[in-house]
């Protein structure tokens, strides 16, 4: 394997125990070949239970209107936008892992991409869900989309980031969808080429629009893979600008602050990578693939898990600060007071922002811990219940005390089809994974086949007698050239 | 397409891919292929294929995505239904850089996907002739065309000479037809498809 000696030795291997080509399609294929699990059905019944829930929830609310929310005046925006958010922004961690991990040559991206950008593609479809029912009149949803029609022609406002919205969360839907499914075309045509059963032969054919591995065609998806990475990277650091835009462009205070884009983009990726974390862990487990996603893998999201954790508290400690600098009575207020004082009404969840988004995952400094699977675990799900109140706390606290005292509200707490909605989005997204992991290559197979030979462990052993070698080999010529 | 006789070997190295390609190139075979499981950089150069300009036809549905998105906003907005938003000015541009920039990627995106499954016909129920049901698998399966000037037994020792595994011949068509892949049958009689 001399041409592929550049690979460090001082990095892990990222494909564990000695496997060939032909063993990784074994391994990642086999899930899929195999009947689902007890397990499997399971999770999958409760994950369509929920998703039922979820349907009856918006049953009643489109029957009986947004009234069967306990939105109001002056808290026009509660759960429902604080999980439109938290579901965008998990999405992005799907993409930095497929797209920005690529330009920056990462080779440990290969094991966890596909399933990443599956989870980003039933994130998005779970965040779409609450603009769209938060609506009311459901039924004139096209509406948000500019069309010559019969009202003026009356056009949509481009001005305002609530459409800007609109093209961004339905462009970075497409294009993660299409950057996806270019790349698990390969992988169904493996699943086709050995299928036994006719109904899978059918499935996978159609699934794989006649794949056959031609030279030409893997050079024009190489390129393709690259371009759409290239086109990915901007949007989906745009994608949750323009979301932090919805606040940022208002004139309500604790929303009106230059600092939301980065400070959103850097949460989004926090609250994905620990979503990413908490689906992987139990996927590598139950499918048996540890040697594909690794303790490296885990260790390197966790590292990413600090970073823009820490970005993310400094982002709050920042905004304190200039609440306090600016002088601003009315930013002053709703930070000083409704935020940062534990016995204001919603002071408990900034702090409970706080706790679980900056102090807890400092803990990631300690190699042990990083490398700590029940840890993880435990870290990923705090970090997404924070970054839930995060959402929480920006939309709530900054709103429910308004500018005229005589319209603040009274506590806001949600009804059973709020949280019923909610819970339904869960069930939206993991019957989706469900689906997903028995029926889809979780692993992309032939980007693992790809690093193989440069990352696999048996590999890398080879690779390590080669080049201690030649290093003794160069000592010694050094050493004969100076005598 | 046309019929096609062809001798095929298979691999399992890529080192010994470029070694057999360059010599069959050397000879003056006529390479019809190399199906291979995973990417192999550097084997279209190998084979002689020129790059691909699929990143320029990119560029060109993403500036046309600018186009239709800026000229589309400044009409509506200055021309068909100029809105009084506060007395500011209709022609808003820095307003519409979020939309530009969403349509730009949009169109790119998807154009560029709609051309590579042109280019290299993929669609579904559109079915081809596979040479090795393990070329999606674990084997680099070249594959290289008889013609009039080639001999096929000499392209057969060729192939043993370097080691390749399950050489032998086959005669397929080289294009593509409507078909599943559980049934051999084709979707519809020859003279309703042509490729």
């Amino acid at each position: 394997m001399a041409s592929f000696k550049y690979e460090s030795q001082v990095r892990a291997p990222l494909v564990d125990g000695s496997k060939d080509y032909h063993q990784v399609t074994e391994d990642i294929v086999r899930p899929i070949e195999a009947p689902p699990s007890r397990a499997w059905w399971i999770g999958f019944v409760i994950s369509v239970a929920l998703l039922l829930f979820g349907v009856y929830s918006i049953y009643r609310e489109v029957t009986y209107g947004v009234g069967q929310w306990n939105l109001h005046k002056t808290i026009g925006w509660g759960w429902d936008i604080t999980n439109f958010v938290w579901w965008v922004g998990i999405g992005h961690a799907g993409t930095l892992i497929s797209a920005i991990l690529l330009l920056f040559r990462q080779g440990w991206r290969t094991g966890v991409n596909r399933a990443a950008e599956a989870m980003t593609i039933f994130a998005v479809m779970c965040a779409g869900q609450f603009p769209i029912w938060h609506m009311g009149r459901v039924w004139m949803a096209f509406f948000v989309l500019p069309y010559p029609n019969t009202r003026g022609p009356l056009w949509v406002n481009f001005n305002s980031p609530l459409l800007w919205d609109v093209f961004a969360i339905s462009t970075y839907f497409t294009v993660s969808l299409l950057f996806w499914y270019s790349g698990l075309i390969p992988d169904f045509a493996t699943i086709r080429d050995r299928a036994k059963l006719k109904w899978r032969k059918l499935t996978y054919g159609l699934l794989a629009f006649g794949w056959t591995g031609s030279t030409k065609h893997w050079q024009r998806h190489e390129s393709l893979s690259l371009v759409l990475a290239g086109l990915s990277t901007p949007l989906v650091l745009s994608v949750h600008t323009v979301v932090s835009f919805d606040f940022a462009t208002s004139v309500v205070p604790g929303w009106h602050t230059t600092i939301f884009p980065p400070y959103f983009v850097a949460g989004a990726i926090f609250s994905g990578f620990a979503m990413v974390q908490t689906l992987l862990l139990v996927t590598r487990k139950v499918l048996a693939l540890e040697d594909y996603i690794t303790m490296e893998h885990i260790e390197v999201m966790n590292k990413v898990i600090v970073l823009t954790g820490s970005i993310v508290g400094i982002a709050y400690l920042t905004e304190l600060f200039i609440a306090w600098y600016g002088q601003n009575p009315y930013e002053g207020y709703a930070f000083m007071k409704n935020r940062l004082d534990l016995f204001s009404p919603y002071g408990w969840s900034y702090w409970l922002m706080m706790a679980c988004n900056v102090i807890s995952p400092q803990i990631f400094w300690f190699r042990k811990l990083r490398r700590n699977i029940v840890v993880t675990f435990f870290m990923s799900v705090i970090v997404n219940i924070g970054m839930w109140f995060e959402r929480f706390v920006i939309i709530v606290t900054s709103i429910y005390r308004d500018y005229i005292p005589s319209s603040w509200a009274v506590y806001y707490r949600p009804t059973i089809w709020e949280v019923g909605f909610y819970l339904g989005t869960f069930g939206l997204f993991f019957t989706c994974y469900f689906l997903f992991s028995k029926f889809f290559p979780v692993i992309a197979i032939a980007e693992i086949k790809h690093i193989l030979k440069k990352s696999g462990e048996s590999y890398k052993k080879e690779m390590g007698h080669v080049e201690k070698e030649s290093a003794d080999s160069l000592f010694h010529e050094v050493h004969a050239a100076h005598h | 397409m046309a019929v096609k006789k062809f001798v095929v070997g298979c691999f399992n190295e890529e080192e010994q891919v470029f070694d057999a390609v360059k010599k069959a190139r050397k000879i003056g075979y006529k390479l019809h292929d190399v199906y291979t499981p995973l990417p192999v950089h550097g084997l279209d150069k190998a084979m002689g294929l020129r790059d691909t300009s699929i990143h320029t036809a990119g560029f060109i549905y993403g500036i046309t995505g600018t186009t239709i998105a800026l000229s589309c906003i400044a009409w509506i907005f200055t021309q068909d239904w100029p809105l009084n938003i506060g007395g500011k000015p209709h022609f808003a541009l820095p307003a519409w850089i979020p939309i530009m920039f969403e349509f730009t990627v949009l169109c790119a995106a998807v154009g560029m996907v709609l051309t590579f499954c042109y280019l290299c016909q993929l669609a579904p129920f559109v079915r081809k002739h596979h040479f090795h049901p393990r070329a999606t698998d674990d084997k680099m399966v070249m594959v290289i065309e008889v013609t009039p000037k080639s001999d096929e037994s000499e392209i057969t020792g060729f192939l043993n000479t370097l080691k390749a595994e399950d050489v032998n011949t086959q005669i397929a068509e080289t294009g593509w037809w409507l078909g599943r892949y559980d049934r051999e049958q084709k979707l519809y009689s020859d003279e309703t498809v042509s490729a």
